[in-house]
């Protein structure tokens, strides 16, 4: 009776555990390198981060990627790091996005949904600001244009001036 | 015994199912790449999805058609 009662609560109890919320602004940043071990990411010690989850048949991701690359124009030089993860399962439309986008930041292939399933994106695009500690201090879901430039903009410089 | 060891794995298995549910058919944001694909689309083909709207019309103008308001009696 012990015996079969302790099995089944284990067996249960897998399967019952509740699945890990979506990180939140405040959590740290987890180790990228340790979620995709196969891309190659940047280094991000130091720096203020700009993750984007985004995927070759997401509209506004594809909006995104002008602004994201402006960004990365007018920041990396003083100290911001991009990094944009695409979740599509197919690497060929994953490749052939990429080049139809001409990203000026890198860009990392999660085809496995091993970040994605980590941060758990609301919806597409949705992107993540980190401090220079590595601390998640902005989240955006969706892209809106100017608006989402225009909080992305201020967010950047705000991270950036404290890392100064 | 036999009865209360029946009766807790039937709450066990009960509980579980009805927990893991949610889970097990949501479809998460980024998981939705087929779901986006052209050939998913209900409006794939306009002139059929016309023609097939006709037809459903017709076929059910007396309980409203498509949401239009009253029967096809005309006595409205």
């Amino acid at each position: 009776m012990k015996k079969i009662l302790t099995a089944l609560t284990l067996a249960c109890s897998t399967l019952v555990l509740p699945a890990a919320d979506a990180v939140k602004v405040g959590q740290p940043m987890p180790k990228l390198a340790q979620l995709l071990p196969s891309a190659s990411i940047p280094s991000t010690a130091g720096k203020a981060v700009l993750v984007d989850f985004w995927a070759s048949w997401c509209g506004p991701c594809k909006a995104s990627f002008p602004v994201l690359n402006r960004l990365q124009a007018k920041y990396a030089a003083k100290g911001l790091v991009i990094i944009g993860i695409g979740v599509d399962e197919e690497a060929s439309a994953y490749k052939a996005f990429a080049g139809k986008m001409g990203a000026s930041f890198p860009l990392v292939h999660d085809s496995a949904h091993q970040a994605a399933a980590f941060f758990k994106p609301a919806s597409m695009p949705s992107s993540y600001l980190v401090d220079c500690k590595g601390v998640i201090r902005y989240a955006h879901t969706g892209f809106h244009g100017e608006k989402t430039e225009a909080e992305y903009t201020s967010e950047i410089e705000a991270l950036l001036a404290e890392s100064h | 015994m036999k009865r209360s060891v029946i009766f807790i794995c039937a709450a066990y298995v009960g509980v579980t199912l009805g927990a893991c549910s949610p889970q097990l058919v949501r479809v998460q944001p980024y998981e939705r790449g087929n779901l986006a694909k052209p050939g998913m689309a209900s409006n794939l083909d306009p002139l059929q999805k016309a023609m097939t709207e006709h037809a459903y019309f017709s076929r059910e103008a007396s309980f409203g058609g498509g949401g239009v308001g009253g029967g096809g009696c005309g006595c409205n």
